[in-house]
């Protein structure tokens, strides 16, 4: 396996460290969200993972990794995750043929924008799941609720998983984000970075042909996409651990404390090294991962095991890095005008969000020591 | 050939060699278990050069190989794989060869190379002293020349391992009078069995003395037993452990997997297995072997440009001790009060020796406070105080 990046993935990661770095929202108003999401989309990296036959780019994860880790970096905040990460994903796992060569495009070059809409935090458990659906005639009624919905208001559409009477249980709806008897109710969350919001369905009807889940693998699919995107989460948060180290490191050598920078203390020395040794670790074992994925020949058991080991590092090592970048900045460290507080919050939002790492090691054990 | 092939080409001579007398020798004579089977160790480095695996990596004028690092590191993990003993060549073969190489005279490339790549001589390090561990500059062990040119040394270096069963010692020494820190010392190369030279045991937590101090008085060598001008000793000590970092240390992760695996075997054994706390740190401790082989994997990129600071090879000892040194401390809390004993079973016995030793691979080759001093320093730019 090698994971040496090519030229062309080289030129991806600068073109998007160079364009997030000038361009990033997290620190502007909500109606900069737009202008900013439609400028990725220009930029092509929403058809990076969709394959050519439906018009895309045909790249994979290790292109998807390079662009998480600098979305991460910056906190930026745009539909990426849930547009690309999560919708487009469930389409290429779990949906149709029709489906995909409907709406992947579509989600490719924004002229739809949607989320997926699964059990709280992203849980392709089918108990999990709060919106039901039933058949009527020909149509689908949803109804239900999602308490937390990755929703920046620019959504056009979610995929909703939704548990149905009939085998197997669990089907995928595509609901447009303003249909009749949806209401969208913005929720007040500390990570301002990541908005979310709470989705009602009053009994929202829908056509046939808006059950775009192939039903045969629907289960495994939404499953495999949970895990999926845990990778390109977990690349997410390496750029945000990384981005707190930059940050401690260059304010430690700016800060002068007992006439030098603080940077010559051992003590403070030691603790960005360790913030590097956590985070180089977690990127190395993310890169690795999304090439041995693009590599392909995982089965669900390996590929749950190997995204597991990236989730777990990358969360551990973004809470430890945010939190040493606080304590590195000293008193200004608390303060809302300098960035450690952002990645704080986009820490602990990403550290539950896709499973806790108590639940990825328990899945992790029963795979080394429950096996026959 | 492709890696495949060559994979199950060491397999296949593990198989038909690591046999009969050589059997016995299966996952032995590792870190904290040096002292299992000197004699038979060294035939069977001789096995393993007649074989053709030794050198895998040196050039082929020097009687090498010359194998991509890919098929170099592919080897190391079949050997550990297939139950391959602790290497008492490696120090030869790893650390002195490719100094000798880079570094040494053509003479003392023939002179040398030789019995390092048939298995016929055997190197220790002798770096440290009681004086200079972390400040390894504090040298203070002297070296001078006779008026024939041969070279004298006055001095004790300390945690040297294998010196017992050795015939060569490398040395950094001060050749400068006065001198101070990394100026003014020389890189020696010593033969052990003379009367100048003592070694004594140094008798270790686990009980076994795998580390020897070795005493200097008066000891010689030849006059052309230097690599390096005198005075150029810092230059060419670094160097070397710039060696140590490389392919043979990314071949151990092939022994950690091992590890790991004796620790499940037992819990599933005992029951720890069912416990939820030991079922976490289990599963941690492969999370953190995935990051030690996705790191070492990275360690093996092409590198595009070779000033660029490569932080997977910063962090590389700091994290595998570390690491390591927990895997000692899990296998101990699922072993339990049965740990205490000394255990007849192999496995087990391995898990005690790691829980003990593994004290150790925080401290030698850099001590984690070192490590964390070096990777601020040159992977983030912070500076000295």
């Amino acid at each position: 396996m090698n994971l040496t990046l090519s030229d062309e993935q080289r030129a991806l990661q600068e073109t998007a460290a160079d364009f997030l770095a000038a361009h990033t929202n997290a620190r502007k108003e909500a109606d900069a969200d737009a202008e900013l999401w439609s400028r990725i989309v220009e930029l092509g990296w929403a058809a990076v993972q969709v394959p050519e036959d439906f018009d895309g780019l045909g790249l994979g994860p290790v292109e998807l990794v390079l662009l998480m880790e600098e979305m991460g970096r910056r906190l930026a905040r745009t539909p990426f995750l849930a547009n690309v990460v999560l919708a487009q994903t469930a389409l290429l796992q779990a949906g149709t043929a029709e489906a995909q060569q409907r709406a992947l495009a579509a989600l490719a070059y924004g002229e739809r924008t949607a989320t997926l809409i699964l059990g709280p935090g992203v849980n392709a458990e089918p108990a999990s799941l709060t919106v039901k659906a039933r058949r009527d005639g020909d149509a689908w009624v949803l109804a239900g609720e999602a308490a937390q919905v990755l929703d920046d208001g620019l959504l056009t559409h979610a995929y909703v998983a939704a548990r149905i009477e009939e085998a197997p249980g669990v089907a995928l709806f595509e609901v447009a984000a303003d249909a009749a008897g949806l209401t969208r109710a913005p929720l007040d969350v500390f990570d301002l970075t990541r908005p979310q919001a709470r989705w009602v369905f009053n009994d929202v009807r829908v056509g046939g042909e808006a059950r775009v889940d192939d039903a045969a693998r629907v289960l495994a699919g939404l499953a495999r996409t949970r895990v999926l995107a845990a990778l390109q989460l977990a690349a997410e948060q390496v750029g945000g651990a990384a981005q707190c180290l930059q940050l401690a490191v260059d304010y430690t050598k700016e800060r002068v404390q007992f006439g030098k920078p603080v940077a010559t203390f051992q003590a403070v020395k030691h603790r960005v090294a360790e913030m590097m040794v956590r985070m180089e670790t977690a990127r190395s074992t993310v890169r690795g991962v999304a090439a041995r994925l693009a590599e392909g020949g995982l089965d669900d058991a390996e590929l749950g095991a190997e995204v597991a080991a990236a989730r777990v590092q990358a969360t551990e090592a973004y809470r430890y890095c945010a939190q040493e970048a606080i304590q590195l900045h000293g008193g200004v460290g608390f303060t809302w005008e300098y960035d450690p507080q952002m990645h704080f919050k986009r820490a602990q939002w990403a550290s539950q969000w896709f499973g806790p790492t108590r639940d990825w090691r328990e899945a992790l054990a029963a795979h080394l020591l429950d096996a026959a | 050939m492709n890696e495949q092939e060559f994979r199950q080409q060491v397999a296949d001579w593990m198989a038909s060699h690591l046999t009969g007398r050589f059997a016995c020798l299966k996952h032995r004579g590792g870190p904290g278990d040096e002292e299992a089977y000197p004699a038979l160790r060294k035939e069977w480095e001789q096995e393993l050069a007649a074989g053709g695996w030794v050198g895998l990596g040196w050039p082929r004028e020097h009687g090498g190989r010359d194998l991509p690092l890919a098929l170099q590191l592919a080897f190391h993990e079949e050997y550990v794989r297939a139950g391959g003993p602790g290497r008492i060549g490696h120090i030869g073969e790893t650390l002195m060869a490719p100094t000798l190489i880079a570094l040494g005279t053509p003479e003392q490339q023939r002179r040398f190379l030789p019995g390092i790549r048939e298995g016929r001589e055997y190197w220790a390090q002798g770096y440290s002293e009681p004086g200079a561990g972390s400040d390894l500059a504090a040298i203070t062990t002297r070296c001078w020349q006779d008026e024939d040119g041969r070279w004298r040394l006055q001095g004790q270096k300390v945690w040297t391992s294998l010196a017992h069963e050795s015939e060569w010692v490398f040395v950094v020494a001060r050749s400068t009078p006065g001198s101070v820190g990394r100026e003014g010392l020389s890189f020696l190369l010593v033969p052990l069995a003379q009367p100048g030279i003592e070694i004594h045991p140094i008798r270790q937590m686990t009980g076994e003395a795998e580390f020897n101090s070795v005493f200097f008085d008066g000891a010689v060598t030849e006059a052309d037993c230097i690599v390096g001008k005198p005075g150029e000793g810092w230059k060419v000590a670094m160097a070397l452990l710039g060696f140590e970092r490389g392919v043979s240390t990314l071949g151990q992760q092939m022994h950690f997997t091992h590890e790991l695996q004796l620790v499940v075997d037992v819990a599933r054994a005992n029951g720890a297995a069912r416990d939820p706390a030991i079922r976490q740190r289990i599963a941690d401790a492969w999370v953190g072997l995935q990051g030690l082989r996705y790191n070492g994997l990275r360690m093996l990129e092409e590198d595009t440009s070779s000033t660029k600071v490569r932080p997977e090879a910063l962090i590389y000892k700091y994290a595998w001790s570390n690491w390591h040194r927990e895997l000692g401390q899990l296998a101990m809390d699922v072993i339990g009060v049965a740990g205490d004993v000394r255990s007849d079973d192999d496995a087990v016995r391995r898990l005690q020796q790691v829980f003990f030793f593994s004290r150790a691979d925080t401290i030698y080759a850099g001590t984690n406070e070192i490590q964390l001093n070096i990777i601020s320093e040159r992977g983030l730019g912070m500076p000295r105080g």
